[in-house]
């Protein structure tokens, strides 16, 4: 059987970011959620802000490692399995990472260690400011690394001189069309998500009667937060589609399985996007309303795959159900949120079990959601690695397809394997609980393992 | 010569100085990891681990500062120096996440052998691959058209094997005297002794480097021992066989601090003697740093971040080593 060492990259590509995604969408909402409870327990001294940030942070630093571990291995994947796309965009992207590592990397890692380590060492003060300081390394390395990855869907603020990307204006470069959509969409869904885990655990305690006053404020933070950004999230996710129309128009009709664009488009509930008879099988579908959200007119016209030769279409079924599994998600989480806000305002939700019942069991929404979004954004801008500028195809390293496919085996069960004992873990620092010691005293000792 | 022409020699001493960073500060935390199966028992594993564990993330991060500075700097080496070692670059990476890991999860699990092993296994696997890479460049790697051409196992080479166990005793020599220094009583003396007998193991190692690149490889040769040069860099191997000298001597005499600094001072001197023979290549034999520079531009916005930034990460790096100073005693490491 040949090999072919294109899709063996990329699949392996996709499995490290996928599984590297999940960490960082849970720890940047998490951080500043930890940061918030630091500052809360600096500013009013009320026990239990510190009880649940030695319980979060607990959790953090399991996630945070995973985090660490697998983002180390894209920051090399880059180079061993695109290198073709160092030569050709190294002179613009790569300043980006840099100041990604320079700015981000070192922030968290430091003063991640003060959190975990400094206990009694260190002045109250500064255990506040080093929670502070790794929510904002979290938000500095989703600032630059979507900077570099909008740049690719979006690239401004260059020039090609022999076939090799010229840096002309960095201030375009790094705000380059898309970048503040996307990253307005991430943060907001790492919030989410994050927003989501602490309603969960909060309901799972609250419904075995476990610390109820922790429990509460939990849940009272979670709500008035996820309460407002899930409904922003599809405002943000708007705007964010209008761009993509502008730029990657070819995106957007993946999204809505759209192939024809003389026509008004239909919105496609269900169905099965077939590229070899440019249509869609098993339809079912809602005439114009496609156009209507799309263009903001019944009959409204937008591009349509057909609008391109096949060779320049992503492949359809990621684009379309991921987009579709995203905004089921994110209407469930609209929904979740305003219906807890109300319960809350009524002075009911603790009474009322069978939403805490729900919402225990759904603390995996928001991590579905990232990964499927990211799937449509990753997907919905094939063939091009840039847009426009590099192929994937032409982007991939001379690799042989042995030794790509050799380490994609052992990638997978590394990952599975380190990830079935985090979650084991994680699981288990939930269903321990809240300590009632006040501080975390962590001794190095301690971090090392022995609670 | 301008600036446009100095940036990239500027850029070489940045990555340069990034990854001396990495070698000397993972290398003590690896180096802790190879020492790892020939600790007492799980209590003196838990005492080793409690003198890495705040340090370990931040140490890490040079790796990726050495990785994303050659990237930034020189994009036409990391785009050739990443696919001719995929092999080990992949083995290190996966090697890193297993022992990256077992600093959360060892102290949760039940079953510590497994990651006692994990950590050692990922420690030294990790440091090997670094050796086999360093060999290989050093070797030199085969470009056609500004690409890789060799083929997927041209590291692997007795040359690269060396290297490797050298850079394995290498970094087993720091983890030594940096648990010298932040042990005491009878682990500290124990230190000690692995200390002795590391150091013997990298001084032969640097010994055969040493003498087999110049006769391999006539570009180094010339480099070492041609007129004028040989009077210029007479220093350096008369400096490491002094510090090896003192090591030795302040190791049997079981001195805290110096053995550790030592250590440090003799990987720099190794260090900038590989760098002396690869000079002015960045992926030897084809690819000289200029060469393989990024645009000016490019180079120039990343410096003036670098030289703000870097302050700022040196003072706090700075910040976790002294709040985290002292030895790590045994009546603390368990309960």
């Amino acid at each position: 059987m040949e090999l072919d060492p294109v899709l063996l990259a990329r699949i392996q590509f996709a499995f490290t970011i996928s599984f590297h995604i999940i960490f960082p969408s849970f720890t940047i909402g998490l951080a500043a959620y930890l940061a918030t409870l630091e500052v809360l327990w600096g500013w009013t001294g009320a026990e239990r802000y510190k009880r649940l940030a030695a319980f979060w942070t607990k959790i953090f630093a399991v996630s945070f490692a995973m985090g660490v571990v697998s983002g180390l291995v894209l920051s090399y994947q880059i180079g061993t399995n695109w290198s073709r796309l160092s030569t050709v965009a190294g002179n613009v992207i790569g300043p980006l990472m840099g100041y990604e590592v320079l700015m981000a990397f070192f922030l968290e890692a430091t003063f991640l260690s003060i959190m975990l380590f400094g206990g009694e060492r260190v002045p109250r003060w500064l255990h506040v400011f080093s929670a502070v300081a790794v929510a904002f390394g979290t938000a500095l390395s989703a600032f630059w690394i979507l900077s570099a990855n909008s740049w690719m869907q979006t690239p401004a603020g260059y020039a090609m001189e022999g076939g090799i990307a010229f840096p002309r204006d960095w201030w375009v470069i790094v705000f380059n069309p898309s970048f503040p959509y996307r990253l307005a969409h991430m943060l907001n869904a790492a919030f989410l998500t994050g927003g989501f885990v602490a309603l969960a655990i909060g309901a799972r305690y609250l419904l075995a009667d476990r610390h109820v006053e922790e429990s509460l404020t939990m849940l009272r933070m979670a709500i008035s937060l996820t309460a407002v950004l899930a409904p922003l999230q599809l405002f943000i996710g708007d705007i964010h589609a209008e761009n993509t129309l502008k730029y990657q128009p070819t995106k957007i009709a993946a999204m809505e399985a759209h192939w024809d664009g003389s026509k008004p488009a239909d919105f496609e509930i269900f169905a099965w996007p077939d590229a070899k008879t440019e249509s869609n099988l098993f339809s079912i579908s809602i005439p114009h309303v496609a156009s209507l959200l799309v263009t903001r007119e019944w009959d409204g016209l937008f591009p349509g795959l057909k609008d391109v030769p096949p060779r320049d279409r992503p492949p359809l079924p990621n684009v379309f159900f991921g987009f579709r599994i995203m905004v089921g998600l994110g209407l469930y989480m609209i929904a979740a949120a305003l219906f807890g806000a109300w319960l809350l305002w009524r002075g009911r939700l603790f009474e009322t079990r069978w939403y805490l019942t729900v919402v225990a069991n759904t603390w995996w929404v928001g991590f579905v959601a990232v990964i499927s979004g990211w799937v449509v954004s990753e997907s919905g801008r094939q063939p091009w690695l840039i847009h426009g500028v590099l192929r994937t195809a032409d982007a991939v390293s001379p690799v042989p397809a042995g030794s790509v496919l050799t380490t994609l085996v052992l990638f997978v069960f590394v990952y599975l394997f380190v990830f079935s004992f985090g979650a084991y873990f994680i699981n288990r620092l939930i269903n321990r609980g809240i300590e009632e010691a006040a501080l975390p005293t962590k001794t190095p000792q301690l971090a090392s393992g022995h609670p | 010569m301008d600036l446009a022409s100095l940036l990239p020699l500027i850029w070489a001493a940045v990555i340069g100085i990034a990854v001396a960073f990495y070698v000397i500060l993972d290398g003590f935390d690896l180096g802790v990891g190879i020492l790892f199966p020939f600790a007492r028992d799980d209590a003196e594993r838990g005492r080793m681990l409690g003198t890495i564990a705040p340090f370990w993330d931040g140490n890490e991060t040079w790796l990726v500062l050495g990785g994303g500075g050659l990237l930034v700097a020189f994009p036409r080496a990391y785009a050739i120096i990443m696919p001719a070692f995929y092999l080990p670059i992949m083995a290190m990476l996966l090697a890193l996440v297993f022992r990256g890991i077992t600093f959360e999860f060892r102290g949760m699990a039940q079953r510590k052998p497994f990651w006692n092993f994990a950590f050692a296994a990922g420690s030294t696997i990790a440091g090997f691959c670094q050796g086999l890479i360093l060999g290989g460049l050093v070797q030199g790697v085969k470009i056609e058209n500004g690409a890789f051409a060799g083929s997927a196992f041209d590291w692997a080479t007795p040359f690269g094997v060396v290297c490797g166990l050298g850079v394995v005793a290498g970094y087993a020599l720091l983890g030594a005297t940096w648990l010298m220094m932040k042990t005491d009583g009878d682990m500290a003396r124990r230190a000690g002794d692995k200390a002795r007998l590391l150091l013997v193991a990298v001084l032969v190692f640097m010994a055969a480097v040493s003498i087999f690149t110049p006769l391999e490889f006539p570009r180094i040769a010339h480099r070492w021992f041609s007129l004028p040069n040989l009077y210029y860099l007479l220093p350096v191997p008369i400096l490491t066989a002094l510090v090896a000298l003192a090591e030795w001597y302040w190791i049997a005499a079981r001195r805290e601090v110096a053995p550790f600094l030592a250590t440090i001072a003799l990987f720099l001197l190794g260090y900038l003697g590989l760098a002396i023979s690869i000079y002015p290549y960045i992926v030897p034999p084809d690819l000289t740093i200029r060469a393989a520079a990024a645009s000016p531009s490019s180079q120039t916005f990343m410096l003036i971040g670098t030289l703000v930034l870097l302050p700022f990460i040196l003072g706090y790096t700075a910040l976790t080593y002294w709040l985290f100073r002292g030895k790590v005693g045994a009546t603390t490491a368990y309960h």
